[in-house]
């Protein structure tokens, strides 16, 4: 006769997290998401203003050896109050640097609750979901969800040189 | 009353919001209770104020006075925390009302198709006529298509 095999109980699984503020507005992001986190000074250097910038909150990239990574102001993304960033994250495996405004805390949570459903505009694409912390709820950032492929079409033509921005255009065009 | 029309009743929660009363069948309640903190948090969902923490449970709070009364609620007395339909799946969504709620049994008036979506049917009360909400259709929420690729309620969190 075979037993049952016992039950082992199943420690829960954490993700760390880190803890940042934009516009006094609190949201949290997995730390591995985050492949670097900068000073808005230390990167000064290396950041070049968009000359005609497609979209509000896009205004400056971030040449990184041959990857060109777009500075989104978080403010600007989530329509909150305009403050000053002083931090950029590198987001891992994505095209975007966020500038927000500080880092709060390192955390871990062991639960994150999708979105409910009743939210179903932009913001399902903004949240991998929401988390309950120390008895409040934080939404947890969704790394890809700052450009959409369209954005990033959309900025990377405006970055093209006139000639090739053109000619890339008539490639696009339909025929009559 | 004799027992076949006692088999006709249906009970229902009477909600106020302003000076105007509306109904929701007692089915569709999860409870009722005092407002507590809202955390609120950036989104592009009209009627959506934010969320409470109620028994673990993440809950969206839906302002639908402006739907219903024409005006947003200055002030609030309870949660009423109904079950809202999407597709297979339930979810709990908290709607702020501003006066006592009541348990009544009372026969229900299908809607016609002239009422507002929101409007199941119809019940009488104490002379008063009232509308009787479909959650469903009150309340926002993403279209039957877009359902069918959304995650689990509740995820683990990966490691």
């Amino acid at each position: 006769m075979r037993l049952a095999a016992p039950l082992k109980s199943r420690a829960l699984r954490s993700e760390q997290i880190i803890l940042f503020r934009v516009s006094g507005q609190l949201f949290a992001i997995s730390s591995a998401s985050v492949q670097e986190v900068r000073s808005v000074d230390s990167l000064a250097g290396a950041a070049a203003e968009i000359p005609s910038p497609v979209m509000k909150k896009v205004k400056h990239i971030v040449r990184r050896g041959d990857k060109s990574l777009f500075v989104v102001n978080a403010a600007m993304h989530f329509g909150l109050p305009l403050s000053p960033g002083a931090l950029v994250f590198v987001l891992r495996r994505t095209r975007t640097a966020l500038l927000i405004d500080g880092i709060d805390k390192m955390s871990a949570m062991t639960m994150l609750q999708a979105l409910p459903h009743a939210f179903c505009h932009e913001e399902r694409q903004w949240y991998r979901g929401l988390t309950a912390l120390d008895q409040s709820v934080v939404p947890v950032v969704n790394p890809e969800g700052f450009l959409t492929a369209e954005e990033l079409a959309l900025l990377d033509a405006s970055m093209l040189p006139p000639a090739s921005a053109s000619a890339a255009a008539a490639e696009t065009e339909l025929p009559q | 009353m004799t027992r076949a029309n006692e088999l006709d009743l249906q009970s229902f929660v009477l909600l106020r919001l302003g000076e105007r009363r509306f109904a929701l069948s007692a089915g569709q309640i999860a409870e009722l209770v005092a407002p507590s903190r809202i955390f609120r948090f950036p989104h592009r969902t009209p009627k959506i104020e934010g969320v409470i923490l109620r028994r673990g449970r993440i809950v969206p709070v839906c302002d639908v006075a402006e739907q219903l009364i024409g005006k947003s609620l200055t002030s609030r007395r309870f949660y009423l925390i109904a079950v809202r339909h999407y597709a297979q799946q339930t979810e709990w969504v908290a709607l702020p009302v501003t006066g006592e709620c009541e348990l009544i049994h009372s026969e229900m008036t299908d809607a016609s198709t002239s009422d507002a979506p929101y409007v199941a049917g119809w019940i009488s009360h104490n002379g008063e006529v009232i509308e009787v909400l479909n959650t469903d259709a009150l309340t926002p929420g993403p279209s039957g298509e877009s359902l069918l690729g959304s995650h689990r309620a509740t995820l683990e969190a990966r490691p």
